[in-house]
Formats: structure tokens, sequence, C-alpha cells
């Protein structure tokens, strides 16, 4: 290998940057032709060798993507044999169960896709499972950005269009399951029905406008179906595209590392590499939602039979990505108020309506209450390790306990059955653990960082443990340590020291206390808030080791080796000097001198 | 310390110099022609077997008989299972084709390339700003306040036809009584003497078939016409309305265990209750018993009742007991319903104890 490495004289042609203009070309040729009309040059001159960093997390937003790519192709061909319409039908296709049943055609058709349709099953069953990966993906994607800090300035908008995505995603997955008019599906427009009624003044004028009269009347699935394939597709296309302009615009972020730094971006081009990488993963995505369609049954619709208000199947759940509300609404306590002639069911209200959207709120704020807290007004564009900001890694921890918990509770029944165990039981825990959990994972998730922080230093300043033990001429035992590769060195301490206004001085800080004359900002009470807020948001924050500590410590590592190194040639044992994890000059050495 | 780009403001401070790009290590393909056709050849091959699995999908397609009676592989539906691992791996072959293609073959130099602020620059700021300065200053809008302020009144205006075509889009709950039988949010199709017929066949029940603890479904008789009952019939969406409300849980209890509401004593049958079906929650079917107590469990949200306490929530989310249906004794000794429901069935809202439930009289118990 190391012998290939000199002899470039065999590189290939794909690899040589000398790629020089040649003769006009067919491509060439074509790429005038359209220039001419719409002048295409200057804006390829930009982005066609536009550079794109690469990490395997970058991907997670791509899979999302292409699901949805996979959830419009798939779903084009569902819409030429399905039928939403609720009249009734006597079922009269090729499974024998259900002949003869009255059903709607909406849930005909859809035994005819299943079932009379070559293909159809399948694009049925992949249209499914690419609407579960692409709610999936969002998340993770989110979650992703969020862990790396991708969501800080410029990217607070964006950060808010992904979130407007994962909710429209859901509602779109919603109407969709929805449409077959199956019996578990009605079973969850009915719910959904009793959870617009529980909405205060309006709602049942809401339930009345939304089903065209009383449930179930006639409307909901063919209404459900303009919303399912015109108007939330049309809104998240749009999302999409400018989430990508945004992504386009920013130049996507980096992690540091050698040569990468705020001011630049380190990756390969578009065209070729990105281009087919991502091109690739398209058709990744889709094959492996084909494979899951060949081979994973979903939503049999057929076994279920046709909705009936008056049936209902044991465990009824709604699909994953529902699960959390409705486990909300299943350990929220029986609580109704009767005011007067009117009532307001909070039972059902706080936990469907109010929870989930005071939650997506939350979630929007996120990167302006980060902001806001921090102070800080600067562009990033490098990634943060999750470990280096410990209060806003808890904070997500800790929003995903509480998702977990809830959609725990949306199993409440089933985990009940699984385990043997009291649902009565289940239910109390959970009602206090959906208040409790969030607060020990905050915990536990913020003390875990800052571990980590100090153990990265510990790495810095002492090198990291090779499991090489040593016995010294005295006899006493230690282990070797070896500095971490300088590229890794200097990935880690690529991070702010401190606070950004200790960095920035108080200019940053858009309300700080007082102004020139000593007269107190209008926001005085605030601003008093922001400054404890933001002590608790840094505090036992581990900073990197300074310039001096670091140079200490190596000349300490040197310094040991050239002792070690007298003792018949063995090799340097550090251990001695990390023995605590303060402050390195207080570290007494062996040699004594230095 | 990093150079800072004088225009992005960010200060990422590195404790230790920047060791720069690694050099670029050249790859076998690279450097080694036989290695460089390798690669090459499995590019290829891969979007070969990509091309066979496209021609196996159509002769699967044609071949394969899809559905419950179709051919069966495995005892998954043959056509399905072959369809998709075809197609899958048609489209895996070139996704992983063209990726091995971009990793061994295509150039893999790192480039570098500058960010810029997202901010614009100072000058088109300033240019901007101008430019709609000019263009508020031309158009007068802020020396013309009644011209603006009319504009504005009447495109806000505009809301109302946005809002007033929506009106269409269903009745109001107040309206649709009377248009069907039991319209309406606090009726259902119950009425005084309506013989109470268990479900899906549709037949009357006498007392003396019911057994102790035997806990079935019935249905309002109107849900099944006949010549000999003379009801009207129910279509479509009226009969799903129907049977979306009237649907009741029926269940014998020994008398002594029964603990019967006040005004309640005698709406039981020898023990035989009747309650709505309909959770009081969110409106599911309720329909798991649990024998020895009595208690009749939501299979959504988990809401328990105890159906010989007037259907009181003794667990879960609901808030409110199971409406009773009263029962009765015909001349015929079948089951009959001494009225309508007294009170809304399904989940709670907002008007619900404002909506005079008329003649049937209020019995709400708390």
């Amino acid at each position: 290998m190391s012998s290939h490495i000199t002899d470039t004289s065999k590189v290939a042609t794909s690899n040589s940057s000398a790629a020089v203009a040649k003769k006009p070309s067919k491509v060439g040729a074509a790429a005038g032709w359209a220039d001419e009309r719409l002048g295409l040059a200057a804006m390829g001159k930009k982005n066609l060798r536009k550079v794109f960093p690469d990490h395997w997390s970058f991907m997670l937003g791509e899979i999302a993507l292409w699901s949805f790519v996979v959830l419009l192709l798939t779903g084009v061909f569902l819409t030429l044999w399905f039928r939403p319409s609720m009249s009734e039908i006597a079922y009269n296709g090729s499974y024998d169960q259900l002949r003869g049943i009255m059903m709607s055609e909406a849930m005909a058709s859809t035994l005819d896709i299943s079932f009379d349709v070559r293909g159809g099953l399948l694009m049925r069953q992949m249209h499914h499972w690419a609407a579960m990966l692409f709610i999936a993906s969002m998340m993770i994607h989110l979650l992703r950005v969020f862990f790396t800090g991708a969501h800080r300035k410029p990217r607070e908008l964006n950060w808010v269009i992904g979130c407007l995505l994962l909710l429209l995603g859901t509602l779109e997955g919603f109407t969709g399951y929805s449409l077959p008019d199956d019996l578990l599906s009605g079973t969850g427009v009915r719910a959904a029905d009793g959870f617009i009624k529980a909405i205060p003044v309006v709602g049942t004028y809401v339930s009345f406008f939304l089903f065209g009269g009383e449930f179930p009347g006639e409307a909901i699935i063919p209404r459900l179906y303009t919303i399912h394939v015109l108007l939330i597709p049309g809104l998240l296309l749009a999302l999409i595209a400018a989430h990508m302009l945004l992504l386009v615009y920013h130049k996507h972020t980096q992690w540091a590392g050698p040569g990468r730094t705020e001011d630049n971006v380190v990756g390969y081009p578009m065209l070729p590499v990105y281009a087919a990488k991502a091109g690739g993963f398209f058709f990744i995505v889709f094959g492996v939602t084909a494979i899951m369609g060949a081979t994973m049954s979903i939503n049999a619709v057929w076994k279920f039979g046709p909705y009936d208000p008056t049936k209902v199947t044991a465990g009824s759940q709604p699909d994953w990505y529902m699960g959390w509300p409705d486990g909300a609404l299943r350990i929220m306590p029986g609580i109704e108020s009767h005011i007067g002639p009117y009532t307001i069911a909070w039972n059902i209200f706080l936990p469907i309506i109010v929870l989930p959207g005071l939650l997506f709120t939350v979630l929007l704020l996120l990167p302006f209450l980060e902001a806001w807290i921090t102070g800080d007004k600067r562009e990033h564009h490098l990634l943060q390790r999750p470990r280096n900001a410990p209060t806003r890694t808890a904070t997500m921890v800790a929003l995903m306990t509480l998702y977990g918990l809830f959609w725990a509770a949306g199993g409440n029944d089933i985990i009940a059955i699984l385990f043997n165990s009291s649902i009565n039981d289940i239910t109390y825990f959970l009602r206090a653990a959906v208040f409790i959990g969030p607060v020990i994972a905050f915990v536990i998730t913020r003390r875990i960082c800052i571990a980590l922080q100090r153990h990265d230093n510990e790495m810095l300043l002492h090198g990291y443990e090779t499991g090489v033990i040593m016995r010294s001429a005295d006899g006493a035992y230690s282990e070797k340590h070896l500095p971490v590769a300088p590229e890794k060195a200097y990935a880690w301490t690529v991070r702010d020291r401190g606070h950004v206004t200790s960095i920035e001085g108080p200019s940053t800080d858009g309300a700080t206390a007082e102004d020139a004359n000593g007269v107190p900002a209008p926001k005085g009470r605030l601003a008093g808030v922001r400054e404890k807020v933001r002590a608790l948001y840094y505090a036992d924050d581990v900073q990197k080791p300074t310039a001096e500590e670091l140079a200490e410590a190596h000349h300490h590592a040197e310094h040991e080796h050239a002792l070690q190194a007298a003792l018949d040639g063995h090799a340097a044992d550090g251990h001695q000097f990390d023995d605590h994890g303060g402050s390195v000059s207080e570290n007494p050495l062996r040699g004594g001198e230095h | 310390m990093t150079d800072v780009h004088p225009k992005i403001n960010a200060r990422t401070d590195a404790l230790l110099p920047d060791p720069g790009i690694a050099e670029h290590a050249w790859r076998p393909t690279d450097v080694d022609a036989k290695a460089e056709r390798r690669a090459e050849r499995q590019v290829a091959g891969l979007f070969g077997l990509s091309a066979i699995c496209t021609v196996l999908f159509v002769v699967a397609y044609v071949t394969l008989e899809p559905g419950p009676d179709g051919d069966i592989f495995l005892g998954l539906g043959a056509s399905n299972l072959a369809l998709g691992l075809t197609l899958g791996g048609a489209l895996l072959f070139i996704g992983i084709g063209i990726i091995q293609w971009a990793r061994k073959l295509m150039a893999d130099h790192e480039i570098v390339e500058m960010r810029h602020p997202a901010a614009s620059s100072e000058e088109d700021r300033e240019a901007t700003l101008a430019a709609l300065n000019a263009g508020l200053e031309e158009s007068g809008i802020g020396r013309r306040p009644l011209i603006r302020n009319s504009l504005l009144g009447s495109v806000a205006l505009l809301g109302a036809p946005a809002v007033v075509l929506l009106r269409d889009l269903g009745p109001l709950p107040s309206e649709v009584v009377g248009d069907y039988q039991g319209a309406g949010l606090e009726h259902t199709v119950w009425t005084k003497g309506m013989r109470v017929v268990r479900d899906v066949v549709g037949t009357p029940i006498r007392p003396s078939e019911v057994e102790i603890g035997d806990l079935f479904n019935a249905e309002p008789e109107a849900i099944f016409p006949t010549e000999e009952n003379g009801l009207p019939e129910l279509h479509g969406a009226e009969l799903q309305v129907a049977k979306s409300k009237a649907a009741i849980v029926m269940l014998r209890i020994p008398v002594d265990e029964l603990v019967p509401g006040e005004g309640r004593e005698n709406w039981h049958v020898d023990g035989i209750v009747a309650y709505s079906k309909i959770c009081t929650h969110v409106g599911c079917p309720i329909s798991l018993n649990e024998r020895t107590t009595h208690h009749l469990l939501c299979p959504c949200h988990q809401s328990t009742f105890d159906l010989a306490d007037s259907g009181r929530v003794v667990f879960g989310p609901a808030g409110r007991h199971l409406p009773q249906l009263p029962l009765a004794v015909d001349e015929d000794g079948y089951l009959i319903a001494q009225s309508d429901f007294t009170e809304p069935v399904g989940p709670s809202y907002w008007e619900r104890d404002h909506d005079d439930i008329g003649e049937q009289g209020e019995a709400d118990l708390s």
C-alpha cells in the first residue's frame, strides 16, 4: 500500500484535478441551449460544486426526504383505485370472509387494492411503512440537530420549519390511516370526534362542521381525503423546499476537526460525489421500503373488518407517533367541571388538545429560549458535542423521557398483559412518573455530560489509558498513558471557554441590566431572571484546560518519558501525575525537578 | 487559535494549533489499474443485478396471482412477496452501485469552501432599505392614511366570505334535531316501549333467557326494521348515527348486589340492567367485562365502570358515569325501554348541561 502512495503516475483519470475544458460536448451543447433560455449558468457555477461535509448523522434528514418522495410515488398509485366515499355497498371482491358484508366504498376499494390489484398490497404497505420511516427519521433528525447545536443562529428558522414538518407529517399520517374506514381507523376517528367535542365553547360546532352533521355522517372520509392528498402534501412540499433552500443558503454545519473552522466548509462537491451518494441513497431508501412492504404486513384492514360504531377491537391503538398524546389521555384523572349550564371536560381537553399544543410550542421555541438564556448572538457553523452543552443535552433528554413515559402510557394495557401486572398500578405509577421522570433524567444527563467533559480534560492533559501495566524499579505498578492523536485533541478543544458573555463582554447581551448612565433597562426584572437562569444553565460546566495547564502536563509527561527511558529503556509511565482531577500544577512530581 | 472570518462573528476558540486538513490518501482504485477495473466491474455488475430484478418483477407481475386465493409462498402471498423483493432488489442494487461508484472511482479530494454570513452586506441592506423607502414614498401610502386604512379595512373584511363560505360544512348541533329519528346530541333512537333486541341478529329478549353474569350487546329494534314491527327503515348515515348512539350493553346482576341510583330503583328487570355502550370518555364502544366485579372496561383508554352501581366510574380517565337505559317488560314478555336515555350519551361537550333533555327529565347522578 505504502508503495502505491508515492506512485501517483497511474492515478485514475477521475481523481486528477487537471480537468481541462475539452471540445464542445453534447452535454455542453444541451447546457448552452438551456442557459440561453433559462440563464442557469450563474446558479450552476455557484452550486454544482457546492461542498457538503460528510458525517453519518447528516443522513437522517435525507431518510426523511427520500421517504417523502416514496410516499408521493406510492400515494399517487393508491389514488388511482381508492374511492373516498362512505356510501354503503356490499363487498364483492375476492376476500371470502367479507363478501356480501355491507361496508363503505372506501373500505371496499381498500380491499380491492389489497387483493385484486396486482402490486396494490405492496404499494399500500410501502406507503404505510414509508410514512413511519418519514416521521421516525424526522424525529431522529430533530434530535441530532438539537444535540449538536445545529439549531443555533443562523438556523433557528429552519428549526421552526422542521418542527412544522413534523407536526404536518403527524397530521398527514393520521388523516392517511383513517381513510380505509376499517374498524380500527374508525375507532380512531370516533375518538378524534370526542377530542374535538371536548374543546370548550366551539367543540360541538367544530365537530358538526367537520363531520357534516352528527358523527359519523357521510362527509368525513372524502374530507380527510382532500386534506390528505392535497392540502397537507402541498404544505409539506412547500416547507421541504424552504428547508432545503435554507440548508443550501446557510451551507451545512460540520464537526470541528483539522482544517474545519467556523468560516469554511470541508467536504466533497455536490457534483459528482454528494449527488451520487444522495441519489444512490434515494434508491436505497426506496428499495428498503419495497422490501419492508414485501415481507412485513402492516395495517391488515381485512382482519379488522369495516367500521361499525357499535364494535371495537381490544388493544385499539393509533399508529406509534400518535401514541404519546393517547398515553396522556389514558393516565389523566377523570376531571370534569360543571359551570352553570356548561361542561368542561378537562380529562380530554388538557391531555389531547392543550398538552400537545404546549409541548409543540416548547419545541418551536427551544432555539430562541436557549439564545435568550445564553445571550449568544453569534453565528455557529461548527457543531457542538452534546457533552459540551450539558443543560441543553439534559433538557432534550428530559423531553425524550417525558415523551417515552407518555408513549408507554399509550400502551398501558399491553404492558399490563405482557408483564401480568395491574393496569391500575401502571397508570398510577405513570401519573407520577411523567412529573418525576424528566427531572431525574435531566439531573442524570447533566451530570453524565459534566463527567464526560472532565474525562476529556483528563485525556487531553494526561493521555489515554493504554491498558499496559508498568512495573517500576521500586516495584510500584502503574498504567502507561499515551497522548491522544493531535487531530482528536484539536477537535475536542475547539469550543468556547466560559460563558458567551464573558467572551463577548456585555455588548452582545441585548438586555444588560443598566445603560451607560446606570439607569436600569426597562426589562430590569426579566434581566435579573435571565441572569439567574443563565447561571444555572452554565453551572458546573467544565472548561477546557488552559494553555498553561496543557503545557505543564505535557512537560511532565516528557520529563517522565526521559526518566523512564533512562531506566532500562522502558517507556514512560504517566500515571503518577494523574491521580486526581485537580489542577496539574498541584501534582507533586516523583522526579522533583522540572 | 483559528482565523476568524471577518464577517462571521463566531469565536469558538481552539486551544491547540489546527493540524490542517489531512493529506489526501490515494485509494487502491486510484493507483492500481487492476483494482480500478475490478471496481468498475463491481459497479456495472450491481447495475446488471438491478436489471435482472426488474425483469423478474415483470415476470412475477404476469405470472403470480394476488389476493387471498392467489399463490402462496412460505405462508406469504407470493405475488406481494415476489413483487416487493424484486422491486426492492432493483432499487437497492442501483443505489448500492452508485454509492460504490462514488466511493471507489469518483474523485475523493476534499474541497474547502468559504462560508459567508447569513446577513447581507451593509451596502445591500442600505440599498434595499432605500428602494423600499422610495417605493413606499412614491406610493404615498404613508401620506394618505384614508386610502391605506380603507384598503386595510376592506382586505380584512375579505376574511368574512372565507369564513361564511365554510358555514355549510355542516348543520349546527341544534339544527339536526327532528331531521331524523333520534337526531341530535341529546337524543337516540330509543323511545318509550321500543323493544331491546340482540346485536347482529335482532331478536327480542325475554328476561328469563338472560343468565346471571351474562354480558351481551343489544340494540334498539329500530336498527332492524321488519314488517312486523312496522318501524321506518334507517339508511346509510342515519343508520350509522343511530347505531353510534343507541348501542347498549346488558348484564344480569343478582338483585341484592345492585346499588340503584336515586330514582332508578325500577330501571332494572330482575337484575337485568342496560347501559349505553358508548364510553363517556371519548366515545369508544365499551366491551370488556370483569365478571366477578361487574366492572366494564373500555378497551381504548381503560376507563372502568361499575354496572351494579349506576355505571359509576371506578377507574380511568372518564369523567362521568355511563348513561343507563330504563328497562321494562311489554305484554308479550319481551324487554323494552321505558324511555330514551335520560341524559346525552357519549363524550362530554360544552353545552352538555345546558340542553334540555325534554320530557324524559334529568336524572343526573353526582
